[in-house]
């Protein structure tokens, strides 16, 4: 079964907007993150789906094998700031992670 | 088929990911998005990488959300519940977004490219698995960038060690 390119290009800017809107909207640092870890996918799609293509190189497919342990190491960094921050402040809300005053 | 069940599987999961407000639904609409975009890797020849998808990001990054989550509210009152603030901008900005990217993906005709002429069936060759080519690949052309992908993990688990601990306490 043949899959066409444009649709998988398609279902990739599906969900790479899904993931800024989840950046934009939520205010809660972890949701944040999974909006991230979204777009992370997004562009992997993108990377494995023109590596079809390559027939020995699989250039597409190491790439997106390194993002997928730079958002592992992002994840465990940033979840590690999060708690830290959720200590300090009592709140993992952005918008009330502040220490001017209001 | 099978992919438009499982692109639909991501995209339904996705957007419920954003829709709730409950940040649990949130995580376990994330997992379903998560495994659907590993089924996906599988339709596209990519095995090894949808394998990586599934240890990494199942077993790895979205244990650590959920971690994190449970940590980082008091479940006993609202506050599992996330506040959505910009709806209407972040949602035209999405809109825009998705808008002018199927346009451009619709308009640059890239199923005529010339070196994507090729198909699936002789990008495999004989082998079935991409996961010894994968292995020499990573030990000749890709042996930096492995190298610092390795010494990257390092540096971030140790930072993420230091930066949790709590030093008022030690």
């Amino acid at each position: 079964m043949h899959i066409p390119i444009e649709h998988i290009l398609l279902l990739s800017a599906v969900l790479f907007s899904i993931g800024v809107l989840a950046v934009i909207t939520k205010r809660h640092a972890v949701v944040v993150l999974m909006g991230i870890e979204l777009i992370f996918n997004a562009a992997n799609l993108n990377l494995v789906a023109f590596s079809r293509h390559d027939p020995q190189l699989l250039q597409g497919q190491l790439f997106s094998l390194f993002v997928i342990v730079v958002a592992a190491a992002e994840a465990a960094v940033a979840l590690a700031i999060v708690l830290r921050v959720y200590q300090h402040f009592k709140t993992a809300n952005l918008n009330e992670i502040s220490t001017t005053e209001k | 088929m099978l992919f438009y069940i499982f692109a639909a599987l991501a995209i339904v999961s996705g957007a419920y990911m954003v829709l709730t407000r409950n940040l649990l639904y949130a995580g376990f609409s994330l997992l379903i998005t998560l495994l659907s975009v590993a089924g996906i890797y599988v339709l596209l020849f990519a095995d090894f990488i949808a394998v990586t998808q599934l240890m990494v990001y199942v077993g790895g990054v979205l244990v650590l959300i959920l971690f994190g989550i449970m940590l980082s509210s008091r479940v006993q009152d609202k506050s599992v519940l996330s506040e959505n603030v910009n709806t209407v901008w972040g949602a035209l900005v999405a809109g825009l977004i998705v808008v002018g990217l199927s346009y451009s993906i619709l308009k640059a005709n890239i199923s005529s490219l010339p070196w994507l002429q090729t198909t699936e069936i002789d990008v495999l060759g004989d082998q079935k698995s991409t996961v010894q080519m994968i292995g020499i690949k990573l030990m000749t052309d890709f042996v930096l960038p492995f190298e610092i992908a390795s010494l990257l993990l390092l540096v971030a688990l140790m930072g993420a060690a230091y930066i949790a601990t709590d030093r008022q306490k030690v």
